[in-house]
């Protein structure tokens, strides 16, 4: 039998700004339908490290293999057209928009017809209907009419990762899916984000400080600790690694 | 907060033309409908600009210059080749204002907020020094008269409605196109071009279409003018008239479809007004712009239809952001 | 084309590129500092130049009074633009624009006042009596006048850069280009630090309006021409680079002043040729370093 390939393969990855290594020789496999998480300090390099992925950043050296292909050199839009989608810490969103539209625009993209100048957006029904079946897996439906800027902060990132769904990402970065919100929030947004997964068959790499989230989602840990892989392994094996536990747990679970 | 532009009502356009139609018949002097002419010209000069700057949030200090090109392709045909080459010469004119957009959009969208703004000045300037430098040619600071629409379009009431009835389709489309799908990725980019970039789409490839668009419809105005005044002028190249379109898009409120058009009907009829009596103007229009950009930066459109929406007592937004770390 | 009428118009390009030079830098730091674009940074320069031969060709004021006049006068009217007016739209969403149109309802406004006060005439004014003469350098004439501008231009230079580097004043002014946040934090007065930047680039487009005033002649309407020049410095110079606006200006003002002699006629679009080529071949500004700039 053929092995599985990983979806995602980081290679010797290196980033510095100036002096400072933010990035330090990275290298692990994602594959495919893994939920993972990487965790670490502030300042370890998480954002860093999808900012790179996802073609922000250009890495000093180092290769991202993403289904084989390398990412690195590539530009956003191409790296978003082969699969990889993102949603952001703070939520980026189109905030003049009615939510549907945001999602629609989205779905447009994808089907490429942003170019379309005569017809109005509600005349694009398979576009519409995506967006409304997205809205509707993400509890947001109803509030499909309002304005972006009028949703209460967590639903603003509930939207935030309905834009990158729309997009038929494989891979899905999120980053700090729950930061901001209060604990029953946080449950709900968990529940969600792993019917989300189910649903439309994703990877998941995702950044949490919220320990819940981590081992209640996680099959996956990855640990960085300033721009170094300090260790990964599955979520129990994380808990009893004496050097995640001084490095950083520490802080919060002893 | 970012206000989404109402997309193009389709009645408000209606009410608009068939306002606009009445004019020459109801028993107007010649110079009275010279002046809706000049409102509707303007209208679309200010429509389009809006597609730019309120739309997609791209400031041209530069628009003049296609206004120009638009006048003088009609202007400088009628004066080489004679009257029957108006029609050609307005066409000559905004083909020649899209293909220099094309080839100036690919310099000048390279670089984004202020220094946009200033390089499209820039350029413009550079089509108004050489209109008025190339004497031999364009008549420079003279400019051209006698430019009188070839055959049924002489008289002045066929005229107008030519340019009423291209003014209404040129708006028609500009509104479509404001709530299609091109429209709303437009507004997109205005709000948040880092997230556009994330849908896979290309920000710079859409500003410089709408820029190219903008542009056609402005020498589109521009030519149309060459008509209605039956003469053309260097000041259509000069940075004052992209200041007085930014000005009558801003009066009117950029936020809104129909902002700038209702801009330009105030800004004309002002200027018919009071122009009769002072030789300050500018200190009246700098006065204009000053207040309405601290004091009322939805424009007058933008706070009828603020005003509007709070009246039925609608719900009011639900909570504040807060800024991750 | 001899030696003597090289070195003529290399000095006259250098006296232009002076001025440029002394503009776009005011320019350069109010928008280092405050990210502002003062469009109207002009009109500044051509209040200095009346307010100078107010002083000057009317009142008989010795030509430096009227010089330290047209700045101080240049410099309190900006203080009074950006802490009444400006000041109020820091932070707005899409605070660009409004910045370009608010400074534009300045020049209108400013043009106008001008028109009203002065009228519509050219004005002139005499070059102080000192250095109205000519120096003359192995039998090449050279005007002493053109020859103070320069020193004066370069000695504000060395002042300038003497002052961000070594005073408590410049060093704040050079933090807050880099972090507002930061430095309210650590208890400076950032609104009012803005303000005392915005009166300094001000009064220095004001003397150097009163400067330039006895080469050419002071007319309403003159802001625009300058701030499209200084713009084409700053947009070669590479944005907020001080040596970079300085070897643009420099390229600017010889390329100018060659070819008001060869190509009279066409001379004033030489500036925009080169900024035109800059913009195909170096976007990020000739002097500046090359960066990767994002897609």
């Amino acid at each position: 039998m053929e092995p599985i390939a990983p979806i995602l393969e980081l290679k010797g990855l290196s980033k510095a700004f100036g002096g400072l290594k933010v990035t330090d020789d990275v290298s692990f496999k994602v594959m495919p339908r893994e939920i993972s998480v990487v965790i670490g300090p502030n300042g370890a390099g998480k954002t860093t490290l999808f900012n790179q992925i996802t073609g922000h950043l250009r890495p000093d050296s180092g290769r991202i293999l993403f289904k084989g292909q390398d990412l690195v050199g590539r530009t956003t839009q191409q790296i978003v057209a082969l699969g990889v989608g993102r949603a952001f810490q703070v939520a980026s969103l189109f905030l003049g928009e009615t939510v549907l539209d945001n999602i629609r625009v989205a779905c447009l993209s994808k089907l490429d017809q942003t170019r379309k100048p005569l017809r109005p957006v509600s005349d694009f029904k398979r576009a519409t209907k995506r967006a409304m079946e997205i809205l509707d897996s993400l509890g947001l439906a109803r509030y499909a009419a309002r304005q972006a800027h009028e949703l209460a902060h967590g639903d603003q990132k509930l939207l935030d990762i309905g834009i990158a769904l729309a997009l038929e990402p494989v891979l899905l970065l999120l980053d700090e899916p729950t930061s901001g919100m209060s604990p029953e929030e946080r449950h709900l947004t968990r529940e969600l984000v792993r019917k989300l997964w189910k649903d439309f068959n994703l990877t998941l790499i995702f950044i949490e400080h919220d320990m819940d989230t981590v081992f209640g989602l996680a099959q996956s840990v990855r640990v960085l600790q300033s721009g170094r892989l300090l260790a990964e392994g599955p979520p129990e094996e994380i808990r009893k690694n004496q050097d995640v536990i001084t490095a950083y747990l520490g802080e919060e679970v002893a | 907060m970012p206000s989404k532009p109402k997309t193009a009502n389709t009645w408000y356009l209606l009410i608009f033309l068939v306002l606009f139609s009445l004019v020459p018949v109801l028993k107007t002097t010649n110079y009275q409908m010279l002046l809706a002419a000049h409102v509707l010209v303007w209208g679309l000069f200010a429509v389009s600009f809006n597609m730019l700057f309120g739309v997609t949030g791209m400031l041209s200090f530069g628009q003049a210059l296609y206004y120009g090109m638009g006048a003088y392709g009609a202007g400088l045909c009628v004066k080489y080749l004679g009257q029957a080459w108006f029609f050609p010469g307005m066409a000559l004119g905004i083909v020649l204002a899209a293909v220099t957009a094309w080839l100036l959009g690919h310099l000048i969208i390279r670089v984004s907020g202020v220094f946009f703004t200033m390089l499209t000045l820039a350029f413009g300037q550079l089509g108004w020094q050489v209109m008025f430098k190339w004497y031999s040619f364009t008549g420079g600071d003279d400019g051209v008269q006698n430019i009188i629409p070839p055959g049924l379009f002489s008289n002045k009431v066929i005229y107008y409605y030519l340019v009423l009835a291209l003014v209404g389709a040129s708006i028609w489309f500009l509104g479509r196109l404001s709530a299609s799908p091109m429209g709303l990725i437009l507004r997109c980019v205005r709000q948040n071009p880092e997230r556009v970039r994330f849908l896979g789409r290309r920000v710079r490839r859409n500003q410089q279409r709408i820029y190219i668009i903008s542009s056609l419809f402005t020498a589109l105005a521009g030519g149309l003018m060459s008509g209605v005044d039956y003469s053309i002028h260097t000041d259509m190249f000069y940075w004052t008239t992209s200041g007085h379109v930014i000005l009558m898009s801003i009066l009117g409120g950029i936020g809104q479809f129909f902002g700038p058009l209702v801009g330009a009907a105030v800004i004309v009829t002002i200027e018919d007004v009071v122009g009769a009596f002072t030789e300050y103007w500018s200190l009246i229009i700098g006065t204009v712009m000053l207040v309405m950009v601290l004091g009322l930066p939805r424009g007058l459109m933008g706070e009828i239809s603020q005003l509007w929406t709070r009246l039925p007592g609608r719900q009011q937004a639900l909570t504040t952001r807060e800024e991750g770390n | 084309m001899d030696f003597s009428f090289i070195v003529v118009q290399l000095i006259s390009g250098l006296t232009m590129a002076t001025f440029l030079f002394l503009i776009a830098s005011g320019l350069t730091l109010i928008f280092g500092v405050g990210k502002v674009f003062n469009f109207a940074h002009g009109s500044f320069f051509m209040i200095g130049a009346y307010v100078g031969y107010q002083f000057s060709s009317v009142w008989g004021q010795n030509f430096w009074l009227s010089l330290l006049c047209g700045g101080l006068f240049a410099g309190l009217l900006g203080m009074v633009a950006e802490f009444f007016f400006l000041r109020r739209i820091y932070g707005r969403a899409d605070e660009g624009g409004f910045q370009i149109l608010l400074t534009y309802s300045f020049i209108l406004i400013l043009d106008d006042l001008v028109k009203l006060v002065w009228g519509t005439e050219y004005k002139s004014l005499a070059k102080p009596p000192a250095l109205s003469g000519a120096i003359s350098m192995g039998g090449i004439v050279v005007p002493t006048y053109n020859v103070a501008v320069i020193a004066i231009g370069l000695a504000v230079v060395v002042a300038a850069w003497w002052l961000l580097n070594n005073t408590r004043g410049g060093r704040i002014a050079r933090a807050s280009a880099l972090d507002r946040e930061m430095l309210s934090v650590l208890g400076v007065n950032v609104p009012m630090t803005m303000t005392l930047v915005f009166g300094i680039a001000t009064a220095l487009a004001g003397m150097t309006g009163v400067l330039a005033a006895p080469l050419r002649s002071v007319t309403p309407g003159a802001g625009i021409e300058v701030i499209i020049d200084s713009l084409i410095v700053v947009v070669l110079g590479g944005l907020g680079n001080f040596w970079g606006a300085w070897l643009a200006a420099l390229l600017i003002g010889e390329v100018n002043s060659f070819a008001i002699v060869l190509v009279p006629k066409w001379a004033t679009l030489f500036s925009y040729l080169v900024m035109a080529l800059t913009l195909i071949f170096k976007p990020e500004g000739l002097f500046a370093p090359r960066k990767v700039r994002r897609v």
